[in-house]
Order: structure tokens, then C-alpha cells, then sequence
């Protein structure tokens, strides 16, 4: 099946984004696809470049792009969510004249259609919520 | 039964309309479903039935608030706002308090719900 991920939890915060990890991995391990992760509401703060949390704990961004890497998981953020967080790539820093950008590839920042059409195009859309 | 309310998106709004952004960030979703021209209905369970109450003031709180999004969905051609009965009588609350007319839904037309729309989306 082609599955597809809403996650609107915060890493560290929530129990969400652990959550939406450890299905990534069991539908995968079952044969399964897994098309994308949209970031929508506080699960934005999954796409923050300088997360550098302390050694001991999961690095829950590297785990997403560790994702992408292994599986070709797109990695989908709400523009205007992430905007309002301050997680700006670098195209829309220069655009707000911000001196420094927040999100990185393989995360990219995309709309709400995004996850309409993930939705129609998916056969399972599991959303994680706080 | 529930095959009347069928349509292609589900979205439950579980959430108060001010103590998160969770609500609004729901209805947004909706909103951009129905710009596609998806057919939405919208779910209101739990504290979420606060956001239909009329006369709302968020300024106060520095919110954006969200009864004026709920205002538009008519123009969205979003009809179908459903209302879990039990929520709103556990606050109070009776369907000629809210801003705008609603389905009350309990037990078995509740559950059953999801299994008519192809895709749900729970904030």
C-alpha cells in the first residue's frame, strides 16, 4: 500500500513525531510504501536545521532525513506554518531578510494542496497529532 | 443514514478554538480541500464545538481567532458542519447559541462517520 504521514507534534514536546517514526519504519519493514511526511501545525519544528538536542536522545530531524535517504520519502513542510515558527529555507530568508535560514534539503516547503493531493494520491493518510 | 453525509474529506476538530492553533490550522486544511474542489464536511467533536458559539472576541487574547473563517465556509461550499450532540451539551450549549446551522449527530451515525469519507483528517 502507498502510505502517506500528517505529523503536527513537535519533536521533544510530544510523543508524535516518535510515534510517526517508529510506523514509518514497521510499514516499510512490511512491504509497504511510504510516498511522504507532511509537517503541518507545531510538527514544522521537525524540519529544524540547527536542532542539536543532547547526545544521549534521538536526533529526530536526522531521523527523518535519514528517511528520505534510505527510502525516498519526500519530506513535506507547511509553508505557512513554518514561516509563522520561523523555519525558513533559504530562499525565504533572503526574501524576509532574514540573515540566516532554518530549514535545509532534503525538507522542502510547500502548501496545504500538498497534503490534499497526498491525500487522493495515497491509499492510507495516517495523521499524528499531539 | 450516513451516506448522507458522505463527501470525499472528513475533518474533525477536536481542539478549542483558542487554547491551540490546532482548530484553525484544521479548518485552513479544509478550506484548501474545498479550493480544490473537493466535497468537505467538517466534524466538530469535544471542545471543538466551542468555536461555533456566536459572538466571539479573540481580540483580547492577541488571536487571530477563528469564527470568521467559520463564517466563509458557506462560500467555500462547505455544508455539511456536523456537531457531536453530546459535546455541546456537556458545555451548555444548544444549537440556537451557535453562529451557524448544524447537524447534531450522536451514537451510531457518530462512529460510522469516517467509514464514509474516503479521507479524514483529525486536528
Amino acid at each position: 500500500m502507498r502510505y502517506a504521514i500528517l505529523l503536527l507534534g513537535a519533536p521533544y514536546s510530544h510523543q508524535a513525531s516518535h510515534s510517526a517514526l517508529r510506523f514509518a519504519h514497521a510499514l516499510l519493514a512490511r512491504g509497504h510504501s511510504l510516498d511522504a511526511v507532511f509537517f503541518y501545525h507545531d510538527g514544522v519544528q521537525n524540519a529544524a536545521r540547527l536542532a542539536a538536542p543532547p547526545q544521549d536522545e534521538r536526533h529526530v530531524v536526522d531521523e527523518w532525513i535519514a528517511l528520505h535517504a534510505e527510502h525516498g520519502t519526500s519530506l513535506e513542510v507547511c509553508i505557512a506554518a513554518a514561516l509563522r515558527r520561523g523555519l525558513l529555507d533559504e530562499r525565504e530568508a533572503a526574501r524576509h531578510g532574514k540573515s540566516g535560514h532554518s530549514i535545509d534539503a532534503p525538507f522542502e516547503l510547500t502548501g496545504l494542496g500538498q497534503l490534499i493531493d497526498l491525500g487522493q494520491r495515497c491509499d492510507r493518510l495516517i495523521t499524528f497529532a499531539p | 443514514m450516513t451516506s448522507h453525509f458522505s463527501s470525499d474529506l472528513l475533518v474533525i476538530l477536536r481542539h478549542g478554538p483558542h487554547g491551540s492553533s490546532l482548530l484553525r490550522d484544521g479548518l485552513d486544511a479544509a478550506l484548501v480541500a474545498a479550493a480544490f474542489g473537493q466535497r468537505v464536511s467538517l466534524l466538530f467533536m469535544g471542545e471543538g464545538v466551542m468555536a461555533l458559539v456566536d459572538d466571539q472576541q479573540p481580540d483580547p487574547l492577541g488571536q487571530k481567532g477563528t469564527s470568521a473563517t467559520i463564517e466563509m465556509l458557506s462560500m467555500y461550499d462547505i455544508e455539511a458542519i456536523l456537531v457531536e450532540q453530546t459535546a455541546l451539551e456537556l458545555f451548555g450549549l444548544t444549537p440556537d447559541e451557535l453562529m451557524l446551522p448544524v447537524r447534531l449527530l450522536t451514537g451510531a451515525t457518530l462512529s460510522t462517520l469516517p467509514t464514509s469519507h474516503r479521507l479524514v483528517l483529525t486536528f
